[in-house]
């Protein structure tokens, strides 16, 4: 903690995953070899004309709506004039003082404390290309120089603007984290923070406690995990804190997050950049929302994370087995589709939060494309639960079904695997094991309980580990008369 | 009223050099160009909604569909400087 009052405000940029780019049809690919996605819009060639994206718009109004904006019946775009080298056109189509979306709110909760966090504004805009830095004696000339490939160029953005109501490294890692998880459930952005289609810049100051003026804002970037958004804040907490206890000035200015060595060094910043010169896009008409449209894109909006979370919470989940659920790319279809077939929806969070997502990490594929169904998996929580299969046997079990070996049941049957519950049977084995150790009998007698257990292992493997330890457990102690 | 504006400052944005004498001229020529709109700014405009746009439309949005791309060779063929299939620049260092 911080002798200091923090405040921070995140700036979030999200690449939308439409077809086509904001302001041209060329494909937003970023498989595609470089420079092969463009055109004289996304160039920045002279004459040509940008025409936005519908689907674009949409997206961002649905954003805008999940973060309880009001959507503005009618925006405009604006250049923003800055000189850089991944920017053909020497300016960026943004908005400026009429954004589509403005004043919402995102909650967040850090251990169990809500806190409200204010959205100032969700607006569109365009990617820049995207450079490379060779030294000298680089890649194909031998000579130092930057590379640039455009085919990001004029990619559909969105930005997120937070009002300075964060206090914590903790609480700015929360806010991202939802308004990730937001971002995924409307699927406009595959939001991947390491690939930076979804990026953070976060503006940080600190005052005194008590004091109104705020403190000399620093803005953080290159952060591209959630932990390192976290990290660096922290870092930046701690530097900041430092320079004012001993009287030093913080300067304004834009520092870099390094993830290696764990620090935020100075930028080397745009000259004048913070004079942008906004006009108005002159070649672009404005963009006007009817109310229907707010309507119809407001009720077609699907479940947002937090009231699934707490429908799963309801459904007897628990907070972090609800959160994993909730987040986990298809585990919540999968979770409600076994509870549709009967199973208990704690047991089945239990199995998707463990050994499924174990699965889907070593396998590498979306859950939605393994050969796992919700009725597969209410199936093997019954056979588990119902003692045919021990919690050992079904992790092979689920393996299997995960390869695509079949139902549960017939994996189980194939592999062997199913557990004997003929009592008869069982009690033989019991009474073998049993005449065959009478010190060990003797002794459990006598109140050792810990021979039960070797006992039970005795049975298991007289059984070929197929006995229900539970079952056998409890044979013996009433054999035994213990 | 003469409009006082920092006319080196406003080239050094637009990255044009110019010599003091231009500088002069092109500071009288803004300065009539601000006059002019303190003159329109003074106007009563109470009650008259602002125009974002000169033409009384909205919307001329397109279909997010994808459209045929320049052929590489033709689009490098314009850059003043090329590196296998990418332009090639002065040296500049902050990452995007």
């Amino acid at each position: 903690m911080s002798a200091y009052d923090v405040v921070i405000g995140i700036e979030t940029h999200v690449e939308l995953r439409t077809a086509s780019k904001m302001f041209c049809g060329c494909p937003v690919d970023f498989t595609a070899e470089p420079n092969t996605a463009v055109c004289p819009v996304c160039l920045g060639l002279p004459g040509a004309l940008p025409v936005p994206n519908a689907r674009a718009v949409e997206w961002t109004i649905a954003l805008g709506s999940a973060l309880g904006c009001d959507i503005a019946a009618e925006s405009v775009f604006h250049r923003k004039n800055y000189f850089y080298a991944d920017l053909p056109k020497n300016y960026q189509i943004s908005q400026f003082d009429l954004p589509l979306c403005s004043d919402g709110k995102l909650d967040v909760e850090v251990d169990g404390v809500p806190t409200v966090v204010g959205i100032t504004r969700v607006h569109m805009e365009e990617d820049t290309g995207k450079s490379t830095h060779m030294g000298a004696g680089g890649r194909i000339t031998g000579s130092e120089g930057s590379l640039v490939d455009f085919n990001r160029s004029g990619v559909p953005l969105v930005e997120v603007v937070s009002e300075p109501d964060i206090k914590t490294p903790e609480q700015a890692r929360a806010y991202a984290t939802e308004l990730r998880e937001i971002v995924l459930s409307l699927g406009i952005s595959d939001a991947r923070l390491e690939e930076g289609s979804m990026r953070f810049d976060a503006n940080i100051s600190l005052r005194p406690p008590g004091q109104q003026e705020l403190g000399v804002k620093v803005e953080v970037k290159n952060m591209n995990s959630l932990r390192s958004l976290q990290r660096a804040l922290a870092y930046e907490i701690e530097r900041q804190t430092k320079r004012l206890d001993a009287d030093e000035p913080i300067e304004q200015a834009t520092r870099h997050w390094e993830e290696e060595s764990r620090r935020t060094a100075p930028g080397r910043s745009k000259e004048e950049s913070s004079d942008y010169r906004y006009l108005r896009e002159p070649d672009l008409i404005p963009v006007a929302v009817s109310r229907e449209t707010i309507e119809a894109v407001g009720s077609g909006l699907p479940e947002l994370p937090a009231a699934r979370r707490s429908r799963y919470r309801e459904m007897g989940l628990d907070f972090e087995a609800a959160r994993l659920v909730s987040a986990g790319e298809g585990l919540g279809g999968l979770l409600e589709a076994a509870v549709a077939e009967g199973a208990g929806a704690a047991s089945v969070a239990n199995w998707l939060t463990g050994d499924v997502m174990a699965q889907i990490r070593s396998l590498g594929t979306p859950v939605e494309e393994t050969p796992l169904t919700g009725a597969r998996l209410a199936e093997l929580v019954a056979m588990v639960d119902g003692g045919e299969l021990s919690a050992t046997a079904a992790k092979d079990v689920l393996a299997g079904v995960m390869a695509g070996e079949g139902e549960p049941r017939q994996i189980a049957e194939e592999r062997d695997l199913m557990q004997i519950t003929d009592s008869g049977f069982i009690e033989e084995a019991v009474d073998r094991v049993l005449a065959e150790h009478p010190d060990e009998v003797e002794r459990l007698r006598g109140g050792d309980g810990r021979l039960t257990g070797f006992l039970v292992g005795m049975v298991m493997k007289a059984t070929g580990g197929k006995a229900d330890p539970r079952q056998v457990s409890e044979m013996i102690r009433s054999r035994a008369g213990a | 009223m003469p409009v006082d504006i920092d006319i080196a400052k406003v080239a050094r944005l637009a990255r044009i050099a110019i010599t003091e004498e231009e500088a002069a001229e092109y500071g009288a020529q803004l300065g009539d160009i601000l006059e002019h709109a303190a003159r329109v700014q003074a106007l009563p405009t109470d009650g008259v909604p602002p125009t974002a746009h000169p033409l009384p439309i909205a919307n001329a949005l397109r279909d997010d569909v994808i459209e045929p791309t320049l052929d590489r060779e033709e689009v490098l063929a314009q850059a003043p400087e090329r590196d296998g299939d990418f332009f090639k620049l002065p040296p500049f260092l902050e990452d995007s």
